[in-house]
């Protein structure tokens, strides 16, 4: 009954490439991770000489390589979606999406695909010290490759080092370091990279515990878990940091994304952090009057704190944010979202004015014209903009992933912490209701990581670039048809390549490792 | 004269180089067990991804309606503006 949902070309090709990225994150994690934690097990090979080590990174070596084969070029399916399903956004981004992605194609892609032969075909063959080099060397492959995805991805949320050439329609850069060493891209960087090592640890501590229950491999389990706890203790403390980084980067960037994470309509200084909430489910609109929790514990003064480095500083809610007129960090007063309807309007007037001179070739209007657009460009967006309220993304979506990420965050730390207790002070393999929890732990991992993710992206809506260009203009128009069919395509894909993963890893998981 | 043995020669140290990372592959694809899977999932999935859905459900956009691409996306630009219930 396809036909029969009305649902619009934007949301199916939203969904589309939603249910694309959320598949191909679930492979990526465990990759990043999984490097690290086999790289810190073959260094204790390294040095130890023990054989016992070498059989234990072959067995998370397999599973590196089961989950490493089955996701490999996962990600190719999101640059189709964009040629095809939002291709005025991607001639829009010109060169500025292009330069990191073929970097990443380049450099990454073959340093991860040269060591990862020597990882796997080397043992034996090649020196110890040439092996754990190439071992290293194919996990900060893909970090390196991850890098340049999230350089692109950052400038979405953050348009920086950029000219847009009315001439091209294309935007240019202007900045390639400003491109590359954003503070949203460095921040999103190692937050991303960092919970992708605590993604691999909850899962090999979970495996482990597995054994441990099972009473199999005891000194292969209490080994692995030792490591695995020691890299997901470390990946969940700096990452706690870095979701600070983030989340401050949010406030300077993304203020209405903020707002949605914190459900937070009017602004004051000294803004709480709402440490536990419930979202009133009548609430709307911010002008709509309803209250907008149901029940709220907030710590006082810790939004003001977080995202303004300031306890008493004033944090724009939804409200403010739509009317404009509050002062900011700059002095300058903040514009409403009708005044920044305006300047978006006047700077596609240009944009089309300076179209019709370029073809006629008249260099006088062009000049007036670029003018005028290079004046309004930062709110060419808002031209697409029809009402306030399309700029609030969805609130309950976005504040509770943003709960459900914080907390699990919080959870691993204190998982690792106990982990390690049993583990270092305490008969780990004696404490099963402990393996229980181990094993639960794994999915745990994933649904924090994608919860993030969520955050990201639907906080963002309904930009595909931050005020530069919302989903409704970036996307082709396309019959809806074609899209729901690929979706489709892609449902039964990604089921089959999930439950071969799955069936392979478990076979593998089964049959134990080799020590 | 003196005659260079092969052994001595840069062409044969490449010739043995490139002999040697050969074998290195061929015998590491010899001695895979679980990776003969791997291998066949991967090429299947490069299969249906490049001849399948990228032929037939996923072309290029702009290629298969303007040749002028910023002349169209600068037309849908404007438009959208004006029409966004077209959309």
């Amino acid at each position: 009954m396809i036909d029969a949902i009305d649902v619009s070309m934007v949301d199916w090709s939203r969904a589309q490439f939603a249910l694309t990225a959320i598949c191909h994150w679930l492979f990526v994690p465990l990759t990043l991770g999984l490097a690290v934690i086999i790289g810190v097990m073959e260094t204790m090979y390294y040095r130890t000489g023990n054989e016992f080590w070498k059989n234990t990174v072959k067995f998370w070596m397999k599973i590196f390589g089961i989950n490493f084969a089955i996701g490999v070029a996962t990600g190719i399916i999101l640059e189709f979606e964009f040629g095809t399903n939002w291709s005025n956004y991607s001639w829009f981004v010109g060169d500025i999406f292009g330069a990191p992605l073929a970097i990443e194609g380049i450099l990454a892609f073959f340093m991860e695909s040269t060591f990862v032969a020597v990882m796997f075909f080397g043992w034996d063959k090649v020196s110890k010290g040439f092996h754990l080099a190439s071992t290293w060397l194919t996990g900060l492959g893909a970090t390196i490759s991850a890098w340049w995805i999230l350089v692109a991805n950052a400038w979405m949320q953050n348009p920086v080092g950029m000219e847009f050439n009315p001439a091209t329609a294309r935007s240019e850069m202007v900045d390639f370091m400003a491109v590359a060493t954003s503070p949203t891209a460095v921040c999103k960087f190692f937050h991303t990279v960092l919970s992708s090592w605590i993604v691999a640890a909850v899962f090999v501590v979970g495996v482990s515990c597995w054994y441990l229950l099972k009473k199999r491999h005891r000194e292969f389990a209490v080994a692995s878990i030792k490591t695995g706890a020691w890299v997901g203790l470390a990946g969940a403390l700096i990452a706690a940091w870095t979701g600070d980084g983030s989340a401050f980067q949010v406030a300077q960037q993304q203020p209405m994304k903020l707002a949605a994470m914190e459900g937070y309509y009017e602004g004051e200084e000294g803004a709480g952090l709402v440490a536990f909430g419930i979202l009133n489910p009548e609430k709307k609109t911010a002008a709509d009057g309803v209250e907008p929790f149901l029940l709220r514990i907030e710590i006082p003064k810790m939004l003001s704190l977080l995202a303004e480095r300031d306890a008493d500083a004033f944090v724009p809610g939804i409200s403010d944010l739509q009317e404009g007129g509050y002062v900011q960090k700059d002095g300058t007063v903040a514009l409403s979202v009708e005044q920044k309807m305006e300047r978006g309007k006047a700077a596609i007037r240009a944009f089309s004015d300076y179209r019709t001179a370029y073809k006629s070739g008249d260099e006088e209007r062009m000049k007036i014209a670029s003018s005028e657009l290079r004046e309004n460009m930062p709110y060419f967006g808002y031209g697409y903009i029809n009402d306030a309220e399309e700029l609030v993304p969805c609130v309950p979506l976005t504040f509770y992933m943003f709960r459900v990420m914080v907390i699990l965050g919080g959870y691993f730390l204190l998982f690792f912490a106990v982990v390690l207790f049993f583990v270092y002070r305490k008969d780990l393999t004696a404490v099963r209701w402990m393996q229980w929890i181990g094993i639960g732990t794994v999915p745990l991992g994933i649904i924090a990581s994608q919860a993030g993710w969520v955050v990201a992206e639907c906080g963002r809506q309904p930009w595909a670039i931050q005020d530069m260009l919302p989903v409704g203009a970036a996307v082709s128009k396309l019959d809806v048809g074609s899209v729901q069919t690929t979706f489709f395509i892609f449902v039964v894909m990604f089921v089959v390549m999930l439950a071969a993963e799955l069936g392979i890893m478990y076979k593998s998981i089964v049959k134990g490792p080799e020590v | 004269m003196q005659v260079k043995s092969c052994e001595e020669s840069n062409m044969c140290f490449m010739r043995k180089w490139i002999g040697g990372i050969g074998r290195f592959y061929i015998d590491g694809f010899h001695n895979m067990t679980i990776g003969r899977t791997l291998w066949a999932i991967i090429l299947v999935k490069l299969f249906v991804m490049f001849c399948i859905i990228r032929a037939f459900f996923m072309p290029d956009f702009l290629e298969t309606v303007s040749s002028d691409k910023d002349d169209y996306v600068s037309g849908e630009l404007i438009n959208r503006a004006h029409e966004p219930a077209d959309i």
